[in-house]
Parts: structure tokens; sequence; C-alpha cells
């Protein structure tokens, strides 16, 4: 285990720089934190999270996937793939880290996404334990410890220092370059910041949450709830909590004429939009109950079913904070979990 | 605080389903905390015992949910308007949105809402509780005491700027109707007018580039009821599910904002809901102002059945060259 003092913290990240583009979360003019791209001048949010999160630099909202040039009755198809290079995400937290997992799942069992997969071989995780969580956090419902969060390289924050501990080879290297700028440590502080943590999670208003009831091979339990309507009632449609998921994966497939040729690109969609999945026939749900009982289905039974019983919300909280009329996951969880256990 | 209370509404709900008026009540319906409030269909008053709150979370604006469920209920709804909210129903009344014949509307007096990261900038996260008394008493996971805060420092933008505590259309009064307030909304509008073009630009490119195209603004909005919005529609030619570069999102918001001028009551709904806290509003304000200044004084919503200047031909209407020309002077 490695350590710096907080106020050297821009040496670490200008170390991390020589090495790779460094993205940190900083503050933004609205006041909320955005993953930022690194240089002198930019500084650490305060904030416990993001408001978009970290999935973006895997899975952004619009890629490009190829285009079709045309010339007279020649049709051109170019690989619109560029080199990628290493890049360095900082100060991520561990629903956001659990939430790479998910997303791996799905991206990178066969047929592999090639998109995906070479950001993420390009990419490096650095985790940061969570010290402030809000009332919205409920990470430890889908066993995720908040003070052991995974990644590359682990980041314990104290009062005055920030704390290193690499856990892959990729990390391994990468706090490798960080000698000059950190100094070995014992894990006692660690230690006791972790008690810290611990301590603050049993006191967070969603603790009792549980997966309890979900899971794979529920589908009869829960498709035909009652409780769907009145949780659904007043669901507005629009896709917020899906596109500030960390673990929502879905896309459409576009094509964009440009006149000379097509791009094709994908883009983030939302199974609470009417026009998702639409088929020669039309859209196979036609009603916001049934796409909104798809989301919260596909998370909590059809997701697990499908993968070893893992969830695929890792209770960041950002749709509990977000949601224009606060309708969530937890609401759902306990009134159709609570109905059927 | 609000100065009606939660019993009093529930008291009137449970009234007005028992003599058979209503049989469906729109309320707000608590949470998982104390702000976390969602809109609900009410149908008993154990329900409503159960579940109602008002409090000063109680933001939403329900005259959009009549669109849906007026049609729905068999009997009448019962709709609590607060003030501002009573212009997006007069509006939606003179776009034939819902029949008024299935609504049962009662005004309730609004003190103005708290906007919960407001809150959570003077005493950070890990709310447990909140307690909306005279002063709104937040407490803390981490900390053994409330922090008292003040309800004017943490009222909502929109009600900062409140432009009316006169409710404009109800079947049924609660509490003292208040009046037309002279609110100082377009000072803001003023701020980015005095702007260079350039500034302007910069100011909205930094605020649009946020917008993650959830729709949120849209699907919130009382002005749009579209049954298949433009953009939704795969068959338009514009439909969009992201925004490709920056000229889409701004274009997006831009045509919303024209879309819905002549309409828009300024509610603020689409500034509330924004994830990325993109203020919204200000483009529906600069439509507002700029109508009232060239064409007069006008307010939608505040008359059922009025003719929004620019569907409105007179004589009188300004000539384009003239707005043309203005823009050397200001705006």
């Amino acid at each position: 285990m490695r350590k710096c003092s907080l106020d050297s913290v821009n040496s670490v990240f200008a170390e991390i720089a020589k090495a790779a583009a460094l993205y940190i979360p900083a503050d933004r003019t609205d006041g909320s934190a955005v993953y930022t791209k690194w240089e002198e001048g930019v500084v650490w949010s305060k904030a416990l999270n993001t408001v978009r999160s970290p999935k973006d630099f895997f899975f952004p909202q619009m890629e490009n996937l190829m285009e079709f040039r045309t010339s007279g009755k020649n049709i051109e198809i170019v690989d619109t793939r560029s080199e990628a290079e290493d890049f360095v995400v900082f100060g991520v937290r561990a629903c956001d880290v659990k939430s790479f997992e998910i997303l791996d799942r799905v991206f990178l069992t066969d047929p592999v996404d090639s998109y995906y997969a070479t950001k993420r071989e390009h990419g490096a995780i650095i985790s940061m334990a969570c010290t402030r969580p809000s009332e919205t956090c409920f990470c430890k419902t889908f066993g995720i410890d908040p003070a052991e969060p995974a990644g590359d390289i682990s980041c314990w924050k104290t009062e005055t220092e920030l704390f290193f501990q690499s856990n892959t080879e990729k990390g391994a290297a990468l706090l490798a370059k960080l000698e000059g700028v950190t100094e070995e440590c014992t894990e006692e502080a660690v230690d006791a910041q972790k008690e810290k943590i611990n301590a603050v999670m049993a006191k967070l208003p969603l603790a009792d949450v549980t997966t309890e009831g979900f899971g794979g091979g529920k589908t009869k339990d829960y498709f035909n709830d009652p409780a769907w309507d009145e949780l659904s009632e007043a669901c507005l449609g629009c896709g917020t909590c899906t596109f500030v998921c960390p673990t929502c994966q879905c896309y459409d497939i576009k094509d964009f004429n440009t006149g000379k040729g097509v791009i094709r690109y994908r883009c983030w969609d939302s199974c609470m939009y009417s026009e998702f999945t639409r088929m020669a026939h039309g859209n196979n749900r036609l009603t916001q109950k049934e796409r909104f009982r798809q989301r919260f289905m596909h998370k909590l039974v059809y997701y697990p079913e499908n993968n070893d019983g893992l969830f695929s919300c890792v209770g960041c909280g950002r749709c509990l904070a977000k949601c224009p009329i606060s309708m969530n996951i937890v609401k759902v969880m306990k009134k159709i979990g609570g109905e059927n256990k | 605080m609000q100065k009606i209370t939660r019993e009093q509404l529930i008291e009137k709900a449970a009234a007005l389903l028992a003599g058979g008026t209503v049989t469906a009540v729109l309320g707000w319906s608590k949470g998982e905390f104390d702000y976390d409030v969602t809109p609900a269909v009410f149908h008993t008053a154990e329900e409503l015992n159960k579940d109602f709150v008002w409090n000063d979370f109680c933001g939403a604006n329900f005259s959009k949910y009549l669109v849906a469920k007026a049609a729905k209920e068999e009997g009448k709804v019962l709709v609590f308007l607060k003030p501002c909210d009573t212009y997006s129903f007069n509006q939606l009344l003179t776009e034939h949105r819902f029949d008024r014949e299935k609504v049962y509307a009662v005004g309730i007096p609004c003190e103005g809402m708290a906007d919960i990261a407001k809150i959570k900038e003077i005493c950070g996260e890990g709310i447990s509780s909140i307690d909306c008394g005279e002063k709104i008493a937040v407490t803390t996971i981490y900390e053994d005491e409330p922090v008292m805060i003040d309800a004017k420092d943490v009222l909502a933008e929109r009600c900062v700027n409140c432009k009316s505590k006169k409710h404009v259309a109800y079947d049924e009064l609660m509490g003292e109707e208040g009046t037309v307030i002279d609110s100082a909304r377009f000072d803001e509008v003023a701020k980015i007018e005095a702007m260079t073009p350039d500034e302007r630009f910069a100011f909205w490119q930094n605020e649009l580039s946020r917008c993650i195209r959830c729709n949120a603004c849209r699907d919130a909005c009382p002005a749009c009821t579209c049954e298949k919005c433009v953009f939704d529609n795969p068959n338009s030619g514009v439909e969009n599910k992201a925004p490709a570069n920056s000229f889409e999102e701004k274009m997006f918001h831009i045509i919303r904002a024209f879309h819905v001028a002549g309409r828009c009551t300024d509610c603020g709904e689409c500034s509330r809901v924004c994830p990325q806290n993109i203020p919204l509003h200000l483009l529906n304000r600069k439509f507002i102002k700029d109508m009232n200044e060239f064409y007069g004084e006008y307010q939608a919503g505040e008359e059922v059945g009025t003719r929004a200047p620019l569907v409105n031909y007179t004589t009188g209407d300004i000539e384009p060259g003239e707005v043309f020309d203005r823009r050397d002077t200001d705006a």
C-alpha cells in the first residue's frame, strides 16, 4: 500500500497524465460533478458521485460503427474505428466499478462487442472508497462494499491523505509509475477508515432494502402483479433513469444519410421510450406500464436469470435522485418484493 | 411552510369521494424520504390517510396528468391545483386536451416549493428526515442535531420568481386567494440579452452541452401534449435519440421552445425535472418577454379560449423588419 498527502494529489494526477489520458470527477458550472479530462487547474470534485456514470467511457451515448461511401455504383465500407489510446478513470465509486462487471457480461460474451472491448482493454480504473454516502445509496443491497471498491487500483481518502492499493497487473504497473509521488505505508489508517464507512453504512435509511425474493425464475411471480399499475401510474416515459443508470446497456443502431453515403451509428436507447425495440408489427409494449415493468423485471429477474444470479442494479442511487416523479427501483422492490416475500 | 395542511386536504378529498362528487383524487404520495414525493391517484379515504402528503416538496404540476387520467377514470377526478398549476390547466382546456366536465378542481394556496438540491448545498448528503415546520428542519445521518433552514433560502427558482399567487381556474378554493405578482422573472433573461452574441452563444453552449436527451423536459411539459412527438417518430426524418453533435442538442431545445411559444405558461417544470440542471425555462421566458414587448402583455393560461399573439393577427402587429432592426438596439 502507498499513500500521498491530499495537498500533493495534483502531482499524482500529473504523473498519471504523463502515461495516459486521465479523467477525474470535477465540478461543472451548475455545481454537479462530471468526469473531466485532467490538466493543470482541473480540481477534483468533493461531490459523492457524478450525474453521468462512468459507463460513458466504454459505452458512449453515441458512437459511429461504420461508414458506407458511395460513388457511382460502388459502395466502399469504411471501418471508422481509430487506434484507441490508454486512459485512466480516477475516483470511480464501488457501485460504479461493479457496473462494469454487469456491462462486461453483455458486451464481452460471444459475440464480443469489439468497440466496447477495445475501450475496456485500454482503460484503467482507479476506484475510491466512499466517505459520506447519501441517503439514496443502497449498494450493500447488491453485496457491494463501498469500503472495499474494486478496480485496477483502490483508493481511500482520509482527512489529510490518499491511500493506494493495486489489485491487478494493470493497476500494479500504473502504481509503479507513481513511486516518485507516493510513499510506502502501513494499512492502519485505511483499516480505521473502513470501519468508519461500515458504521455509516448501517445508518443509511435504505440499509434494509433486500433482493430477497428477486432473481431468476421469478417471472411468473411478479409479471402480473397488480402493483405495476400503481407503480407506473405517474411515469412520464422519459429516459432519465436509463440514461443516468450505470448498468442500462440498451442501444439502437441507426443509419444517417450523409448525402454521399451512410454513417451507421449506435446510440443509447431507453425501454421507457415508445419507439424502443419496434418490430415489423409495431411496438411489443404498448403501454407505459409494460415499459416500466420491463425495466425493473430486467434488472431484478431477467438479467440475474441469465447471469448466475447477478442483479443488474448496483444501488448507486442516481435514479432515486434524478427521476422527475421520484419513482425508482427501491420503491418497486419494497412494493413488489414486500408483497410477495 | 404551507398554510394549508395535509389533514385539511385529506378531509376535503375524503368528503368529495364520500359524497360521490369525484371517484378519484390526483395527489402527492409519500416516498422513501421526506422529499421524494410521487404523483398518484387515490380512490379511497384509507389510501389518502396512508400515503397522501402535502408539504414543501409537492412541486409536480398535475395539469398534464389530467389529459390521461380524466379520460381513464369513469367518474370525476379531483385535482389539487397550486396557483401556477391553474395556468397550465386553462391552457390545456384552451387546447381541448381534457374534458372539463370530468374534473373537479380545488385551488390550494402555495407558499412556494423547496428545492432539494439547495437544501443539500446547506446540509450535505445523508438526509434522514425533513420536517417542514416554521423552519425546514433537516436531519442527516452525520449530525445529531437537525439543521434549521429558512424556507425562503431554499425556494425553487420558479418560486423565487413566482408570477402569481392567484388561481385562474377552480371549482372550489381552499384558503385565501392571492394576487398576481410583479415578479423579477425576466431579470435573468435581460442579463442574457445584455451579453454579446459570442457570450450568449458560449452561455447556451455550456448549458445545452450537458443535455442527455432524456426528454424529461418535454415529457413533463404541460404544453407538450402531442400524442406522437416529431422527435419520437421514425417517419418524421428528424427522430433522434441522442444528440449526435452540439448543433443537434441546441436545435432540439430551441425548436421545442418555439413550439410552445405562446402556450408556455412559465410553470418551470422543464427546469425542475432536468437531471442536468439546464435552465431551460430561460429559453421559454425569452419568448414570453419578446411577445410581451412586441404584442403587449400576454399570459398563456390566464383565461380559457384566448388566442396567443403568434396565432392572432392584428393590424397593429409589429412588422418583421422592426424586430430585425431591434437587434441593433438591444437583444
